[in-house]
């Protein structure tokens, strides 16, 4: 572990876990506006979080240590998560875990154990949202995979710091044909790991459409705003990363002539540029769109995934 | 070292089939138990001592008549008959205990099955070989019919088993007695040195004949029917050894055969190879996913399992066909780490399954759940053996599933254009069938262990006898360092593969992985410090406090009861939707409407059932044809004395005019 990369990934890990909240109320307030109402502010999930973590505990009737359990190692995930992915720094603190395929078991540890809390409540609507929430991962799961196997192709390797660094040398590989593809495959799955608009919808009331927000029914209290602050942070480092695979100017080389004491900064306001960007767009797209039914989400999925494929193919031939 | 120890395994394997057979009722579950366990411990140090460079040979002319036997371990048996052994060290343990109401059979035939595992890869002429192969598989048949006195299912899964089993063994007599012929002598060494000089079409034939019979022990799809019956009826030890130990025997058949004795083959060889991995693993574990029995669902995910190994397998032929030695290492050495860990975490789910059957009286996933508070140590142990056939990190199979796909991806820019098609197809078939085997696992563990009891039977259960804890305790030990310092049997398995396919090893490194030529790098132990340093960060900070109890979510109804919870016929329902073109459900709703008027319904009645489709159009009608013969044959032998006379008379007098034509 170099100094460089535990201080990267401390400043990532502070940036992702304060600034996720405000990343929400952003959106919030963005659909807000475009829906013509006035908005709760984007500082308004950290007044609800801090609301929350204020409430006492709750232990549900006839729910175990799994159900309780469960926040903190969904929230431990998003964290680890966001310590190896390359936010800020392409130096990563641990050698060798900013694999794609370790990052993205890592989130999926993080939803298993979201899912098992879902089911141990014993009621249907936490078997329900685990249901679909393991459907919505067994499905992605092949298009992220592909995806990374087309863009590890130009560098050889699977290390996320070796695919955005390569990036950042070859600006010419980002527009390629690959690139887009694997780009818009990418989309479609950060979209539905983070359980956006159209595949699930983070605002609903309605228990029966549901996924995420069906799991966690039976949480309260400090449980909840852990799971609401790790649900943030997976959105910000999935959009971070998706930013940064695509668009990886301004992050902190770990190969760069700058110091990382002026470099971090710098490559956090970019990532914060970035991100607020990314998720705008996603908030404005998400105002003219509806959910879909849950059993047309696998056609939005397989879509992605021959966008993946071909991403793959194009790696080949065009290689 | 190596020869004492293995004298020793199969020493205590034969004392513990005598324990078995003669020794006192009260005593006898204890001494046949430890014998078995003891002797899969010698085969483990046997087995490691050939890993650590002590290979040894033997020559036995007088032991069989006509052949003799060879005996010979190399570093590659010496793999197999460690991850045996060390199956048979947890399922002898687990046995003193869970045999004890088994009857005598059982008791005497366990480590008699095991010693014979533990011959097969120490076997080094085709003669021994067949026959360590053969006592395996008919012990292995006498322990499934163990209760067929109980169950009329353990008969007909039997009698499936002891078909496709002995279908198999002619398919490899057929391949192996084909080599020996066309070697001139039956001998490893011999055949080795005769294997490349044979005609292209001798290989190929002893090739896919080899692999046909070791196909059909894998489990490998479209010759895995036996599984899914047999292991639900098997003792739970014995499916442990099955689907643990067994299968991986049909994988060392074909890396023996494919890469060692005829060094390697064409292209086409290694794309069978590879499609029926893909078939095996995609469709194992989509019927795993709708399983609703939790034996039937592991049986059906060792299906998936050996299919991952076998993409491996394929992959590495592929690759070392091409000339690309160090990636067909690293997709070798995944395979085989796969093969160890499958047979790791496999070991304590079935063991944590036989517990389960034991003490809620069923298996069905639907009746099941709660368990945790009844039986905390098995759910801890079913616990970890899911987070390793789940490939998630903490887990054991992420870091072999990690090196396969690592070895396929690399595999792509090299080999030209068959690599380039095959490969991405299998990087999506291995990440389907990763992300299918979290959501089957969740369901396993979810429904079964945790939530309210869906039956009364569940809600009685009570834990198991210490011995049966022990043994599945010491498989999750394994689990548990598979996963955190794979390190500590990669080399071992590096070794084994140099057997294969020469050249440096693929994968080095202690606490973090890396690969030789491959700039990508693991540290599973990394990761699960840096898991619980946030995990203890944030319990300090959050999550500490008393809590106050509550009343669930019930939309003001009142108290839930058990049957509302979600089953895990519902929690699969939507991916059975999804991939119903493959899995072709039947279901059937019968509504009974009241006499009075057709408008008013009565009684709604709801079936629905995922049968094994393979099984439905591709066994079926050969049965029904096999079926009709004999009706046929039997309208032949009607019974009549004369008729049976003319029957004679007409085959002598065509005999005769046959043979005075032909001279």
């Amino acid at each position: 572990m170099t100094p460089a990369g535990a201080l990267g990934a401390a400043a990532q890990v502070v940036l992702v876990g304060a600034g996720s909240p405000l990343l929400v109320g952003a959106m919030r307030q963005v659909r807000a506006r475009m829906e013509g109402r006035a908005g709760a502010g984007v500082a308004q999930p950290w007044r609800d979080l801090r609301k929350l973590l204020r409430k006492e505990a709750i232990a549900a009737d006839g729910t175990g240590p799994l159900f309780r359990i469960a926040p903190l190692v969904l929230a431990a995930t998003a964290l680890v998560a966001a310590a190896v992915v390359p936010i800020a720094t392409t130096a990563s603190p641990l050698d060798g875990s900013a694999d794609l395929f370790a990052v993205t078991a890592l989130l999926a540890l993080g939803t298993v154990a979201l899912a098992l809390g879902g089911l141990d409540t014993a009621t249907a609507f936490g078997g329900m949202g685990a249901s679909r929430e393991m459907v919505v991962l067994a499905l992605v799961e092949p298009t992220i995979l592909l995806s990374v196997f087309a863009l590890s192709g130009r560098v050889g390797s699977t290390d996320l710091g070796a695919i955005v660094g390569s990036a950042l040398h070859r600006p010419e590989l980002v527009v390629s044909p690959v690139s887009l593809l694997a780009a818009v495959a990418l989309a479609v799955v950060v979209i539905a790991e983070t359980g956006r608009i159209p595949v699930d919808n983070p605002a609903t009331h309605l228990e029966l459409t549901m996924i995420h927000e069906a799991m966690v029914l039976e949480y309260a209290g400090p449980d909840l705003a852990l799971v609401e602050w790790a649900s943030a942070m997976r959105l910000t480092v999935l959009l971070g990363l998706f930013a940064n695979l695509f668009a990886p100017w301004g992050i902190a080389d770990a190969s760069g002539a700058m110091p990382p004491v002026i470099a971090l900064p710098i490559a956090m306001a970019v990532f914060t540029g970035k991100v607020a960007l990314l998720g705008g767009a996603l908030a404005a797209g998400e105002v003219f769109m509806a959910k879909l039914r849950m059993f047309r989400v696998p056609e939005l999925l397989a879509g992605s995934f021959v966008m993946a494929l071909l991403a793959v193919a194009a790696s080949y031939f065009l290689a | 070292m190596t020869a004492a120890a293995f004298a020793a395994a199969l020493a205590l394997g034969l004392l513990g089939a005598l324990a078995g057979m003669a020794a006192p009722r009260r005593v006898r579950p204890f001494v046949a138990g430890s014998c078995t366990a003891a002797s899969g411990g010698a085969g483990v140090v046997a087995g490691v001592a050939a890993l650590t460079g002590h290979p040894w040979t033997a020559w036995l002319p007088h032991l069989l008549p006509l052949a003799g036997t060879r005996l010979a371990i190399d570093p590659l048996g010496g793999l197999f008959i460690a991850v045996t052994g060390a199956v048979g060290v947890c399922a002898g343990v687990y046995g003193i205990a869970y045999a004890r109401p088994l009857g005598r059979a059982v008791q005497a035939v366990t480590p008699l099955f095991l010693a014979a595992m533990l011959l097969v890869p120490a076997a080094a002429s085709v003669s021994t070989f067949l026959l360590a192969w053969e006592l395996m598989a008919v012990a292995s048949l006498l322990l499934v019919l163990a209760e067929h006195r109980h169950r009329a299912s353990v008969r007909e899964a039997g009698l499936w088993y002891a078909v496709m089993t002995q279908a198999g063994l002619v398919a490899l007599l057929g391949g192996l007695v084909g080599f020996a012929a066309a070697a001139h002598g039956e001998s490893f060494a011999r055949l080795r040195e005769a294997g490349h000089a044979l005609s292209p079409g001798v290989r190929a034939a002893v090739f896919l004949a080899v692999f046909a019979g070791c196909a059909s022990k894998a489990g490998i799809v479209p010759l895995h029917v036996w599984l899914p019956r047999a292991h639900p009826e098997a003792p739970a030890h014995v499916s442990a050894l099955m689907s643990a130990a067994m299968v991986n025997l049909g994988v060392y058949g074909v890396v023996r055969v494919g890469f060692d004795l005829l060094g390697g083959g064409p292209v086409w060889w290694w794309l069978v190879v590879l499609a029926a991995g893909a078939a095996s693993a995609l469709y194992g574990i989509l019927q795993a996913v709708v399983a609703t029995g939790l034996k039937r669902l592991l049986a059906y995910s060792t299906c998936e399992n050996m299919g991952l190994v076998l993409i491996g397998t394929g992959a590495a032929g592929l690759l070392a066909h091409a000339g690309a030695h160090t990636l067909a290492a690293l997709a070798l050495t995944a395979a085989l780490l796969h093969v160890v860990n499958h047979a790791a975490f496999k070991t304590v789910l079935f063991l944590a399954a036989g517990s389960v059957v034991r003490a809620a009286g069923t298996g069905n996933l639907d009746a099941l759940g709660g368990l945790r508070t009844r039986m905390p140590v098995t759910t801890v142990l079913f616990g970890v053996g899911a987070l390793g056939a789940s490939a998630l990190p903490l887990g054991s199979g992420f870091v072999s599933e990690w090196l396969l796909l690592q070895g396929l991806i690399k595999a792509h820019g090299s080999g030209g254009t068959p690599m380039a098609v095959t490969m991405p197809l299998a990087v999506a078939v291995v990440a389907l069938t990763a992300g299918l085997a979290v959501a089957t696992f969740v369901k396993a563990f979810g429904v079964g262990f945790l939530a309210r009891p869906r039956s009364d039977q569940a809600g009685s259960a009570a834990e198991v006898p210490d011995a049966m804890l022990l043994g599945g305790a010491l498989a999750a030990a394994c689990c548990v360092l598979l996963a955190l310092v794979p390190a500590a049997v990669v080399p071992g398995v590096a070794r084994a593969v140099r057997v294969l396919v020469p050249g440096p090893d693929a994968v080095t490194g202690a606490a973090t992985l890396r690969l030789h030529g491959v700039a990508s790098t693991l540290s599973p132990l990394w990761i699960a410090v840096a898991l619980a340093v946030a995990l203890a960060v944030l319990r300090l900070g959050v999550a500490r406090r008393a809590r106050r109890k509550a009343r669930l979510w019930d939309c003001g109804m009142g108290p839930l009861s058990a049957r509302m919870e979600y089953t895990a016929t519902s929690f699969a329902e939507p991916l059975q939707r999804v991939f119903e073109n493959v899995l072709a459900p039947e279901t059937g709703v019968h509504v009974t409407p009241l006499a009075e008027s057709s408008y008013l319904v009565e009684r709604v009645t709801y079936r629905a059932r995922v049968g094994d489709r393979i099984e439905r159009r591709l066994y079926r009608p050969v049965i029904a044809a096999a079926a009709r013969c004999g009706e046929g044959a039997r309208r032949l032998a009607n019974g009549s004395v004369h008729r049976y006379l003319g029957y004679g008379f007409c085959a002598f007098t065509g005999v005769l005019i046959v043979l005075a034509v032909t001279r």
